[in-house]
């Protein structure tokens, strides 16, 4: 799946590199009668940048991509692609390339006219649009693909026509709509970097939808994080990991506890079965100096399992044991309600083991309620 | 499977399958032989006669003319009550079947009342244009393909519907994403991907218009096609002309489905069932108006026929003659209907009948819809053929057959005298309906995990108890809904019983012809009202019965 088609030649042509500049929406709100599924949601993508809309489900992403993509009006709020207002252009006259969760791809015809058809709806003559046709598919290596049916397609085959279908069009945006979820775990894993290169090539903004954040920290630049129709954050994966703005986005990205601390500013303490511990932390941008209500997430990586009893560790007992390739996760039960996953390089623990917790340098992450 | 189960299965559908080669198969057959009996006398003589070629011709015509009027009034209707929402949609999706359960002779006399020369529509526009004559005759192959139109349409609208809320609405956004417009939407996605529903219906109406009688009967006026042809050559005891007929009549139907087939074989694909397209509310107001009205114009062109048969129905008999309506009204076509022995005759008649047929289709149809579905032997291929056989052939020709079979007592050639008895009519519908509740068997016991029986079997259950507590249950939906599908066309039937009937069994259809010869309107009408009510009481039946089961 290398080289650079002829098909794709805006996206190998220096001055043409990301069609009409960034895509943007700007304060779009969606309602469904009482129910409000997209919230004064803001963003913008550039050219060449992978942005992830990430949500459980309800949480109005695919509703935000359908307004991206023109199948859905927003009640207020506009969309732009490089500052010009497309809010009411239909999607035929949008130019995207979106490749839908189900593929969508046309079971009467051959592979071949399913990747021609945006051309031929373009009224490019039948041998260019063959040829352009062909290169697509052969960059995305389904070169001998052409004349099959649909029907004879694995899941992955299907995957990958319906992005030579949406990239032979020279898309101004691309568009996916949980390009991975309907992959088995091993062909996902390799679809990802597949993917993320493709669509790094083609040099126009893109945009995933996806309910799950491991797909979204291996393929986007950005994350933007929504939940019940409310923008709850957008960043880098870093960010989002190591700066979350609220417990809700630290609670999404998981791994990890969540426990009350009191804020004291570049430090927060944390008490656990009576062991107070001082804790470095960041804070995130755009927080109250002290906050009267703070939380502290506590990942594994960042705690260290001892089977000796330090006065200064917090006590508990193993509750599960899971091997996890290089490293042990432990989950320990500690006081006040309250467990932790640790990982340890050392497998000599044991479940129902009572082992002391201690928190290595940090710094944690301090989010408010 | 083991060679004990293999010899049951055998066992079981020994039985069904001679019986089906007995009545089915064998009158095709002796049919076929007949037009032979003198060599190619017989076809010289269809092939020298002007009145055979012409009756071939037309219903060949009146057939594909019936596919394109159905199509062209199904298609967009289901696009229309499919894709689109505005006032009065509710109305009209709730009438757009309403032509269906018209039984054939009903809606014939419907049209006669309503657009014949002194039917209702006909008076109307007379009067207002202030013609000496009636503007236009109800005669012809423009009359026939009318009515067909109006009875038929409703296979092309519920195919179609169905096809389209199975669509896959992505695909249509997936189109538009690419650039295609509406038109190119259409054209290369939308209406590709509902050929095999469009295919489908138009098959249907094409069986349905070639075997079509009641409306060349009553319409055809000096009309000649293949169906009245049959009936006429054998009133003049031309047995062996008739035979010909009936043959090319039928080798029209089979030419016909082996086309269709074949058109439809090039597709590999099927529709996924996801659908989840909501309907585009239209917000311009002329056009919200404009649909409301023609809406509201479609709705009583469909309700018009149900109207016009119960208001004739209490006219006085005689009274209707050049009036737009009928002057007088009255009960007494009812209350005759009830008390004159004579009147009441063909309605235990066409009852009893039906029943019979019915509980017949209901034995031999679950036997065969349980072999195919989930025995596994080697006459199956041939069980399903012999099921779905009467589907391909016209009901003028089955009854054809069962007249040239079913003609004498000679146990020798397998014969036995049934003809002129009460008993080759409940035969006739039996030999109908088969494919009808064959199917709907069929399809209730693919629903079922083949493993249950098995299972039953595992646990210690008889032959019997499967049978009775796990097979019969899971074909119950299938045998409610099959049965009440044959009781419902046998009570009305009219095609085969106009070949077949005698005075002491004749069925309510023959008695509505009967009464309209005798110009007795009224009668004809309380008759094709009580028809009606027939239908509705058994649907209402099977409906509460399927309730307390279930």
């Amino acid at each position: 799946m290398t080289g650079a088609p002829d098909g794709l030649a805006r996206s190998e042509n220096k001055d043409d590199k990301g069609g009409r500049g960034p895509l943007a929406l700007n304060g779009v709100t969606r309602r469904f009668g009482e129910f409000t599924a997209v919230d004064n949601v803001s963003f913008e993508v550039g050219p060449g940048e992978l942005l992830a809309l990430v949500g459980a489900s309800g949480s109005g992403k695919t509703t935000t991509l359908r307004m991206a993509a023109g199948y859905e009006a927003p009640d207020s709020g506009t969309v732009t692609l490089g500052g010009k207002d497309i809010t009411r252009v239909p999607p035929e006259r949008r130019g995207f390339g979106m490749v839908f969760q189900h593929y969508a791809l046309f079971p009467h015809m051959p592979v071949e006219d399913n990747v021609a058809f945006g051309l031929e709806a373009r009224g490019v003559s039948k041998v260019d649009r063959l040829v352009k046709a062909r290169a697509a598919l052969a960059s995305v290596g389904l070169e001998d693909a052409g004349s099959r049916p649909i029907q004879s397609l694995s899941g992955g085959e299907q995957q990958r026509v319906a992005l030579a279908r949406a990239l032979v069009i020279e898309p101004q945006a691309l568009l996916l709509d949980e390009p991975l979820s309907n992959l088995d775990p091993t062909l996902r894993h390799a679809m990802r970097d597949d993917l993320r290169a493709m669509l790094r090539r083609v040099g126009v903004p893109a945009l995933f939808v996806t309910h799950d954040q491991e797909d979204a920290f291996a393929v986007a630049d950005r994350i933007a994080l929504l939940k019940k129709g409310k923008l709850l954050q957008v960043g880098t994966p870093e960010e989002l990991y190591n700066a979350p703005l609220s417990r809700e986005v630290a609670a999404f990205i998981g791994r990890g506890s969540i426990v009350p601390a009191i804020d004291k500013g570049s430090t927060a303490t944390v008490t656990i079965g009576g062991v107070a511990r001082d804790l470095n932390v960041t804070r995130p941008k755009g927080v109250a100096p002290h906050l009267e209500t703070a939380f502290v997430v506590l990942r594994p990586d960042a705690l260290e399992l001892s089977r000796s009893a330090g006065v200064l560790a917090w006590r508990g007992r193993i509750a599960n044991r899971r091997f996890a390739g290089g490293v042990i996760v432990y989950r320990v039960q500690l006081a006040d309600g309250i467990s932790v996953d640790v990982e340890s390089l050392s497998g000599e623990a044991h479940e129902d083991d009572n082992v002391s917790i201690s928190p290595l340098k940090g710094p944690f992450p301090l989010v408010p309620t | 499977m083991k060679a004990s189960a293999r010899r049951q299965s055998w066992l079981i559908a020994l039985p069904v399958m001679a019986l089906l080669l007995w009545t089915v198969v064998y009158p095709n057959v002796a049919v076929i032989a007949g037009s032979f009996e003198n060599g190619l006398g017989h076809w010289r003589e269809f092939a020298a006669s002007p009145a055979d070629r012409e009756a071939l011709w037309t219903s060949l015509v009146i057939s594909v003319a019936s596919v394109f009027a159905s199509l062209a009034i199904g298609v967009p209707l289901a696009f229309l009550l499919g894709r689109f929402e505005f006032p009065g949609r509710r109305l009209l999706r709730a009438v757009a079947t309403l032509p269906a359960a018209l039984p054939p002779l009903v809606g014939v006399i419907a049209f006669l009342f309503l657009y014949g020369e002194s039917g209702l529509v006909t008076r109307v526009v007379q009067r207002a244009l202030g013609m000496a004559e009636a503007p236009w005759r109800l005669k012809g192959v423009g009359a026939i393909v009318f009515v067909h139109a109006y009875t038929m349409y409703v296979y092309v609208f519920l195919f179609v519907s169905a096809g389209l809320e199975r669509f896959d609405a992505t695909l249509d956004e997936a189109a538009s994403g690419l650039g295609a417009n509406t038109w190119q939407r259409l054209r290369r996605v939308t209406l590709p991907l509902l050929m095999p529903a469009v295919a489908g219906s138009a098959l249907l109406v094409f069986m349905n218009a070639l075997g079509s009688f009641s409306a060349p009967y009553v319409f055809g006026g000096g009309l000649r096609v293949l169906s009245t042809q049959i009936l006429a050559s054998k009133i003049n005891g031309a047995m062996g002309l008739a035979y010909v007929e009936t043959t090319v009549l039928a080798l029209s139907a089979v030419a016909g489905l082996v086309l269709f087939r074949w058109l439809d074989s090039k597709r590999k694909y099927t529709l996924a069932s996801k659908g989840g397209r909501t309907r585009r509310t239209i917000r311009s107001r002329p056009i919200q108006v404009l649909m409301t009205v023609a809406s509201a114009v479609i709705v009583m062109a469909l309700v018009l026929p149900h109207l016009m048969v119960i208001l004739v129905s209490f006219a006085r008999d005689g009274a209707w003659t050049t009036q737009v309506l009928p002057p007088e009204y009255t009960f007494e076509n009812y209350r005759r209907l009830f008390t004159e022995a004579e009147l009441w005759k063909p309605i235990t008649n066409s009852v009893s009948m039906a029943l019979i047929a019915t509980a017949a289709n209901l034995v031999v149809c679950f036997i065969a819809g349980y072999l195919i579905v989930l025995r596994k032997f080697g006459g199956r291929g041939l069980l399903e053929l012999l099921v779905a056989l009467p589907w391909a052939i016209p009901a003028t020709a089955i009854a054809l057959g069962l007249a040239a079979t079913f003609n004498r007592n000679d146990l020798l050639t397998g014969r036995v005298l049934l003809v002129g008895t009460f008993w080759i009519l409940p035969l006739a519908y039996f030999i109908r309906d088969i494919p009808l509740v064959a199917s709907a068997v069929e399809s209730s016991l693919r629903q079922m995990d083949a493993s249950l029986e098995d299972a039953a079997r595992g646990l210690g259950a008889s032959w019997m108890m499967t049978m009775r507590r796990v097979i019969l249950p899971a074909a119950r939906p299938g045998l409610v809904a099959g049965g009440l599908l044959a009781a419902v066309t046998a009570v009305g039937e009219f095609v085969a019983s106009v070949v077949l009937y005698t005075h002491s069994n004749r069925p309510i259809s023959m008695e509505i012809l009967a009464q309209l010869r005798a110009l007795a309107f009224g009668t004809a009408a309380a008759y094709s009202v009580l028809l009606i009510f027939l239908v509705l009481l058994m649907t209402l039946a099977a409906r509460s019965f399927e309730e307390r089961l279930a």
